[in-house]
């Protein structure tokens, strides 16, 4: 079974994760630059703003935690390499390959993901050292939905790049729309501030786009906080599909339109 | 130093790099929307602070708005100038290109600081003072020739602070090659400058005025402008960027003696 679709994945996955394993310092560094959440947690807990959301400082803590977790493990910049490859010719012979150029990167995603954990977990450690009292460990039930949504998330993500990074066929400079698309995710996705404290003239609204899904969502079912979890992997599963068609329609119209750069 | 050739060639690299930028138009007008995206976030972060409280570190929503035109306007100094530089820097070590810069007869640290300029970055600084103004209205700050002279004095010692910050991480690379995920960890810091320093814990504040001094670089020109600041916290500020300036200074002239080239 040589052709087989997982021995390509794994081999490639294998490949990929010696590749990331070299760029250890470099991805410690990126983990270090996702703490943002922890200053957010400072400034809610000082300020007692959490007193009228009903969110105690513990929870609140661990939400806070929960959402550096999911930040971390659903990171995306595939649109940053896809765009550097498309200018610099690479993108011709991965075309050609008899492999999804996108399954490729998708493995450098997973490789570069478990190359971070140990990072995120010291961190991590170290919170629970300033904040022993928020410590929790989750059940083994909750562990596994939260890592499933997490993955969904982080596949919402993935697809939504690669929908921007095929625009990379049209204009060179597809990463600056990420930019663009990069701030509501910021704000909304509930890295910043929990979903539930958001006013309610944003609350009619939110949960009809992904963000709440990509941060709050998995965040609230890890920390333990109050989530619906059967609708919510339910709506991620519906983004996944529908973004994975438009994903699908804007690679095939883009490839016919694809002229070679750099040969 | 000769000063008129320095202007000279600064005009000549502003010349080209405006050349290369206008070839992206629609970028310009997507970054422009992103800069302005990115304040519509901020002050709705802050309104959420601001529904479950009064004051967040003894300031309230109109002061803390004030933080925010300040961090646009520095925000927009980073990425008109020390983005698309000082990145560059990463570049030229790992591809050995640092060579051709240190052999031109002209300073080395003005060469790869000013190289560039990216014009999206101005729009951005314009959006900033356009919100100090709307700050002015709302908060009844009323003009002195004095007052703006100062907010002037602290920009350019805030300024001067993060082109140092970003300038001595970049130097880095002159030893560890690749620093691109350092300067993220840099922005991530530096992010929190939207927010008044008094609302962090007193550890963190700590941190925040020592080693990355964000105290100084958005909290201290906005208490200026609401004439909040105490005489010798300006002084203490012009002393930290006088520091800093001479500090990154003296650090790539000593890291440039390690630099090894690259390849051949």
């Amino acid at each position: 079974m040589k052709n087989s679709t997982i021995y390509k994945f794994s081999t490639l996955f294998k490949t990929q994760y010696a590749n990331m394993l070299e760029y250890r310092a470099e991805i410690a560094l990126w983990a270090i630059s996702g703490v943002i959440p922890f200053f957010m947690l400072n400034i809610w807990t000082n300020n007692g703003l959490n007193e009228s959301i009903n969110i105690s400082n513990v929870m609140l803590s661990r939400y806070f935690l929960s959402a550096f977790f999911v930040r971390q493990f659903s990171v995306v910049w595939v649109v940053f390499t896809f765009e550097e490859d498309a200018l610099l010719g690479r993108v011709s012979p991965y075309i050609i390959q008899p492999l999804h150029p996108f399954i490729r990167y998708f493995a450098q995603h997973i490789a570069e993901q478990i190359t971070r954990f140990p990072f995120a977990l010291c961190i991590a450690i170290f919170f629970f050292i300033f904040n022993p009292q928020s410590l929790w460990i989750p059940s083994f039930l909750t562990i596994i939905i939260s890592l499933i949504s997490v993955f969904f998330s982080f596949l919402i993500q993935f697809l939504m790049q690669s929908i921007i990074a095929s625009f990379c066929f049209w204009t060179e400079k597809a990463s600056s729309i990420e930019k663009l698309l990069f701030i509501p995710t910021l704000f909304l996705s509930g890295l910043l501030a929990p979903v539930s404290s958001f006013p309610p003239y944003v609350k009619s609204w939110i949960y009809l786009t992904p963000f709440p899904y990509l941060i709050d969502f998995p965040a609230s079912i890890l920390s333990g906080n109050q989530a619906n979890i059967i609708e919510g992997i339910f709506i991620q599963f519906l983004w996944i599909v529908l973004f994975f068609t438009i994903f699908k329609k804007f690679w095939k119209a883009g490839t016919k339109k694809f002229t070679a750069m750099g040969l | 130093m000769n000063i008129k050739k320095y202007l000279q060639v600064y005009s000549y690299f502003n010349y080209s790099s405006f050349s290369i930028e206008l070839e992206y138009k629609v970028n310009l007008f997507i970054d422009l929307l992103t800069a302005i995206l990115g304040l519509i976030g901020s002050v709705f972060l802050l309104s959420i602070f601001f529904s479950n409280t009064d004051e967040i570190g003894g300031w309230n929503f109109n002061q803390a708005l004030i933080i925010q035109g300040i961090y646009t306007i520095l925000n927009g100094v980073t990425n008109t100038w020390f983005n698309p530089n000082l990145k560059e820097i990463v570049k030229y070590v790992r591809e050995g290109t640092l060579d051709y810069v240190l052999l031109k007869p002209i300073d080395s640290q003005f060469w790869v600081s000013f190289n560039r300029i990216s014009p999206t970055g101005l729009i951005e600084i314009l959006l900033g003072f356009f919100v100090l103004n709307y700050c002015f209205y709302i908060n009844n700050i009323s003009f002195t020739i004095w007052s703006l002279i100062l907010l002037m004095i602290t920009l350019i010692c805030s300024i001067s602070i993060l082109y140092s910050l970003w300038f001595l991480i970049s130097t880095t690379t002159i030893w560890f090659v690749k620093t691109w995920n350092a300067t993220e960890v840099l922005r991530s810091f530096l992010y929190m400058g939207r927010f008044p320093m008094d609302s962090f814990s007193f550890s963190l504040r700590i941190f925040f005025s020592t080693f990355i001094p964000i105290t100084f670089i958005t909290t201290i020109p906005s208490e200026v402008l609401l004439g909040l600041s105490p005489a010798w916290k300006i002084i203490l500020e012009v002393l930290v960027s006088m520091t800093f300036l001479i500090f990154s200074r003296k650090f790539w002239k000593f890291a440039l003696r390690f630099y090894t080239s690259a390849s051949s």
